[in-house]
């Protein structure tokens, strides 16, 4: 299938001897200036970019107290060492934590401390040199910003962000990564990460209800630029194409109707996803996000809700209020932004919604807790709702649930391993690799417990599944969205009776 | 006063001003460089109080040390308990019993524990310099510093051991060069090599701290994963730099 060997799934999750140099010149394809320009990089890498690094790395440390801190705080104890994904499915050394954040600090040390400029050899501490940067190119495309390692460091030093803050230098010197940088190009003319026009998603949207229709006999509606409804859908754009994404979106869709409320998706603001992030970029983020705030106010919407993904919901939750609040044109009474599975959960506990619970019995489902979620986000009022939550509405539509390892789910959970910006094929190796410890512990619990189906809720979690299940020798369609199974036990109100549903009847 | 002396007590006014100057502007920087972005590691406290509880857990029991990994939490926690011991010992020599502080050093715990403390001490760094020999991840990671920060410390714990088990220094001499120091009224330091072996690698120890991975002591109060609230949908944050940005990004 490749030119690098799957990881083979053991009895258990084992801690590998390391292997220097076993990831090493894996890096994804460098930006052209199209794919950079736009973003207000220079387009190629500039002559004294050595200087510029360490002028930017400067201007940054005094932007951002976390880097400031998690580069000095460090003491190597090693806590972090076999907690990172990557390194537990390449045995790369530069892939535990602390090793890839010594790429930079060795840097910073060399260039900020008093023991960097005067003992470079007693602490570590390098010149910034093509090597260097080459290696920084390679380890910080190898990171998935999951936050894994910053639950377990004593001093909470998030890798996320170091890795961030290497791709915002390298990106302001002109050496940026092609896959992020044209999809926010994309974000920028036309809206969503994956170009898709407003009469393509017109079309998409009328080609849903249709299906629907045909499967239960309801009119369900997909409106898109309705000014004056009541909820703007902000959704990742894969939802509108991909699988098993699109299954969640009519999940939603189906939610909305029951509820009885007006709701819209935004042409213009048609992507949740925000790639700003895992550039580092606090400018190209706002940016992206100030598009929802735009769409908000020109289609005079009350609330906001969220869709299926794991980094837009971190930016949303965390950062929308930041970027582009505050929100105070919007109804009150709702948290802005509300995630689509707090607003089903609600209905649920309301008991607004009517389930047949057995159109799920031939599945098993487990849970899979998305690293942004679970680690940068909550839903709900109180901490760790952003693990309950989403396993109630399972629990509320499906019977047989079960859960993976505990050192594998909540806030241990393990990245798909294609988060972070790595969901390119220039980097499948990785993100097969990456997905070893998650395949691990999902293969233990199909084993043990027949589970036949992961639910998640993160849009590149389930695209990085699609593609690596098969990897792992278990079937690509095992992946299913959470509203994927809420949208097939749902009752819509004057629904056919029966799986036949005809669709021939008038309406 | 004795040549010695005199480069001791200079010694250790110029490690006292570095230690104490460097760490006040170390800990200004952290505090005047804003967070820009609400970045706590979830779930978080969504109050100022669940916060301070979630520090004190991780600077009292270092909670999540203990999560990622059994043998560092033991021997970082020893040693660290150890320490904290040591130092309460030590303040008899800088106070006299009629201070307020008095009670801190005169109490059962210190009294009884605070004797062998030094003993968990170089117990608790063994451990933690085996794991950097002994698991190749660890000794990857490790830079020369790495082993020498351990040893300064192992150096300093050995000599306190031997002065007060192998051979027994002037306690009184050393009680009055030490509040000589304090109040600006040098004193002879006690002619004695192990104690001037003890009090010259603790001059060391005071020096390096403000430029070496020490100040993770002060960071772990300023990491914005630990310290911030969860509360980012009902609170605009929003850092000096990142207001000026908002009369930039358009109209809206």
């Amino acid at each position: 299938m490749a030119d690098f060997d799957t990881p083979e799934l053991k009895e258990y999750l084992s801690i590998p001897a390391i292997e220097p140099g076993a990831m090493e010149g894996l890096a994804p394809f460098v930006a052209k200036p199209p794919h950079q320009e736009p973003l207000g990089y220079p387009g190629e890498l500039v002559d004294n970019w050595e200087e510029k690094a360490i002028e930017k790395m400067g201007d940054m440390l005094k932007k951002y107290r976390g880097f400031q801190v998690f580069l000095d705080s460090c003491v190597k104890c090693g806590a972090c060492t076999d907690k990172c994904h990557y390194f537990l499915g390449t045995s790369d050394p530069k892939n535990m934590p602390v090793a890839r954040q010594d790429l930079l600090r060795s840097v910073y040390r060399r260039y900020f401390t008093f023991a960097g400029k005067f003992f470079p050899k007693l602490v570590g501490a390098r010149d910034m040199t093509r090597e260097v940067l080459d290696e920084w190119y390679s380890y910080f495309h190898q990171c998935s910003q999951c936050r894994r390692c910053s639950v377990f460091c004593p001093y909470g030093i998030d890798t996320a962000e170091i890795s961030m803050a290497a791709r915002e230098i390298m990106d302001s010197i002109g050496q940026g990564q092609k896959y992020c940088n044209e999809i926010i190009t994309k974000v920028f003319s036309i809206g969503n990460n994956l170009g898709l026009p407003e009469p393509a998603l017109r079309d998409t949207l009328e080609d849903l209800e249709e299906e629907i229709y045909e499967d239960t006999g309801v009119r369900v509606r997909l409106p898109l630029d309705e000014k004056g409804a009541d909820i703007l859908l902000i959704t990742p754009s894969a939802d509108f194409f991909a699988e098993p994404h699109i299954d969640g979106l009519m999940g939603y869709a189906k939610v909305f109707h029951e509820a009885g409320v007006s709701w819209t998706i935004s042409s213009y603001a048609s992507e949740a996803a925000n790639f700003g992030m895992f550039i580092g970029s606090y400018e190209n983020s706002q940016r992206i996000a100030m598009r929802v705030r735009e769409a908000a106010l020109d289609l005079g919407v009350k609330r906001i809700v969220h869709g299926e993904c794991g980094h837009a919901w971190r930016v949303a939750y965390s950062f929308w209020n930041t970027y582009a609040g505050p929100w105070d044109f919007l109804d009150p009474n709702y948290p802005v932004p509300q995630h689509i599975c707090e607003f089903t959960w609600d209905l649920i506990q309301q008991g607004k919604l009517k389930f047949d619970k057995s159109e799920n019995d031939h599945r098993v489902v487990t849970f899979h807790d998305s690293c942004n979620v679970a680690r940068a986000t909550r839903m709900g009022d109180k901490p760790g709702g952003q693990f309950e939550i989403p396993r109630n509405v399972i629990k509320a539509v499906c019977n047989n649930y079960v859960e993976m390892d505990p050192d594998t789910i909540k806030d241990a959970t393990f990245c798909c391993g294609g988060g972070g910006g790595l969901l390119t094929d220039d980097l499948m190796e990785i993100r097969v690799k990456g997905a070893m410890p998650r395949m691990q512990a999902l293969h233990d619990v199909v084993e043990e417990q027949g589970v036949t189906n992961m639910a998640a809720i993160c849009a590149i979690c389930k695209s990085q599944f699609s593609k690596v299940l098969p990897y792992y020798k278990m079937p690509m369609d095992m992946i299913v969205s959470v509203h994927q199974l809420v949208s097939d036990a749902l009752i819509l109100t004057g629904q056919n009776d029966g799986d036949e549903a005809s669709g021939e009847q008038d309406s | 006063m004795s040549t010695l002396s005199l480069a001791y007590v200079v010694l250790f006014y110029v490690a006292g001003f570095i230690f104490l100057a460097g760490l006040v502007l170390r800990i200004t920087k952290y505090a005047r460089t804003p967070a820009p972005l609400k970045i706590p590691t979830m779930p978080a406290p969504t109050t100022r109080t669940g916060v301070v509880m979630r520090l004190a857990r991780e600077v009292v029991f270092f909670q999540s040390l203990f999560r990622s990994n059994k043998w560092i939490w033991i021997f970082g926690w020893i040693f660290h308990l150890s320490l904290l011991l040591a130092f309460f010992r030590h303040l008899r020599y800088a106070l006299s019993p009629d201070s307020i502080l008095w009670p801190l050093v005169n109490n059962e715990i210190v009294l009884s524990f605070g004797k062998y403390a030094g003993f968990t001490m170089l117990l608790g760094l063994l451990g933690l310099f085996g794991r950097r020999i002994f698991v190749d991840r660890v000794r990857y990671i490790s830079q020369p510093s790495d082993y020498l920060m351990l040893l300064l410390i192992m150096g300093i714990a050995a000599t306190g051991l031997g002065t007060s088990y192998l051979s027994h220094t002037d306690i009184v001499a050393l009680k009055q060069f030490a509040l000589g120091l304090l109040y600006f009224d040098p004193r002879p330091v006690p002619n004695d090599a192990l104690i001037l072996i003890h009090l010259a690698l603790v001059a060391i120890l005071l020096i390096v701290f403000p430029i070496s991975k020490l100040l993770h002591a002060p960071g772990v109060f300023f990491s914005p994963t630990r310290n911030q609230v969860d509360n980012a949908r009902e609170k605009r944050h929003l850092a000096p730099w990142a207001a000026e940005l908002d009369s930039t990004r358009g109209n809206r």
